[in-house]
């Protein structure tokens, strides 16, 4: 079997590419998206633990 | 001491290990990887028997490789209500916080599985049926679950206070799993346009190896990957919610991840 036998699929490359496509983008999604919300929400806190050094540094003075 | 008591000390340990929070957020971040590294590796083998190895189907041709995502997906659909709904009881029940956090974090996932196994099965029904949808009883109750998982994300964000979001997400979703029967029997309670069961049917499966082998690593790969997935989002929504509490801030500041 060589390669362009492979993508074409018998003549369904549309819907075997799109399906494996679809579901392909859509875990890729689910990887993402929580990540970069943890991510987002690690700096949030970092900045907040700053601000609270910086408070009690001003207080000490 | 017998086995029995053994196990029992184990699981009770482990219960009461993951129902807290910070246990279960480090933990999480040795058992997150483990289970992307299993899904990886699963798909990638189902993925290279489906696509490579498998013969085509001397009735559907190549277009029956679509199975081995619709499959998957479509059962992943069912599991991840049964564990969100179960979840949400034992929330309930027990008033464990992070079973809450397993209940909205699977809502989101499941749905996104059930709009793959609906989309996936639309486009395999054009060239096999002749059609991209009928109102049957199977794809109607997909389609109604799809809406279910829509309604439990809806509840938790139409509540301001956090607490009574995460009891009504629970309560609807353990409501809901009389969805999970329906789908299941429906190609057998009314006459569908769907085939019916062929890998659980009765007297073994109606489907060669060289089949069933690709579709059973897509299927536990797609468990592993729903781990993941779902751990991640968990962490995430940990994080979040316990922002002010004093080992987070010694989480994120010290070396650890």
């Amino acid at each position: 079997m060589n390669w362009s036998e492979f993508f074409h699929m018998g003549g369904y490359a549309f819907e075997v590419w799109t399906c494996w496509g679809l579901t392909l983008a859509v875990l890729i999604a689910f990887v993402i998206y929580p990540k970069r919300r943890k991510a987002k929400i690690r700096g949030e806190i970092l900045r907040q633990i700053s601000r609270e050094q910086l408070d009690q540094e001003n207080q000490g003075s | 001491m017998n086995p029995l008591t053994i196990i029992w000390n184990f699981l009770s340990n482990t219960y009461h290990r993951l129902g807290s929070p910070r246990e279960f957020y480090t933990i999480s971040l040795y058992t997150t990887p483990v289970f992307g590294f299993l899904f990886l590796v699963l798909s990638l083998f189902g993925t290279y028997f489906g696509l490579f190895v498998a013969p085509a189907d001397y009735q559907q041709g190549d277009s029956f490789r679509i199975l081995f995502v619709h499959v998957p997906v479509a059962w992943m659909s069912l599991f991840v209500y049964v564990v969100m709904a179960t979840a949400g009881a034992i929330g309930l029940i027990w008033r464990m916080k992070m079973a809450f956090v397993v209940t909205i974090c699977s809502a989101p996932i499941g749905a996104a599985f059930t709009a793959l196994a609906l989309l996936t099965g639309s486009i395999w029904g054009k060239p096999i049926w002749g059609t991209y949808w009928v109102w049957d009883a199977r794809l109607t109750s997909e389609l109604i679950l799809l809406f279910l998982y829509f309604g439990i994300m809806a509840v938790y964000y139409a509540f301001e206070e956090r607490k009574t979001a995460e009891k009504a997400t629970a309560l609807l979703s353990v409501v809901g799993v009389v969805i999970v029967p329906i789908i299941h029997y429906s190609v057998e309670w009314w006459s569908s346009l769907h085939q019916g069961p062929t890998v659980f049917a009765e007297g073994g499966p109606k489907m060669p190896p060289e089949m069933l082998l690709p579709l059973a690593f897509m299927a536990i790969g797609f468990m592993f990957f729903y781990g993941y997935a779902l751990f991640l989002s968990m962490q995430a929504r940990v994080l979040d919610n316990e922002r002010k509490s004093r080992w987070v801030k010694e989480i994120v500041s010290g070396k650890t991840n």
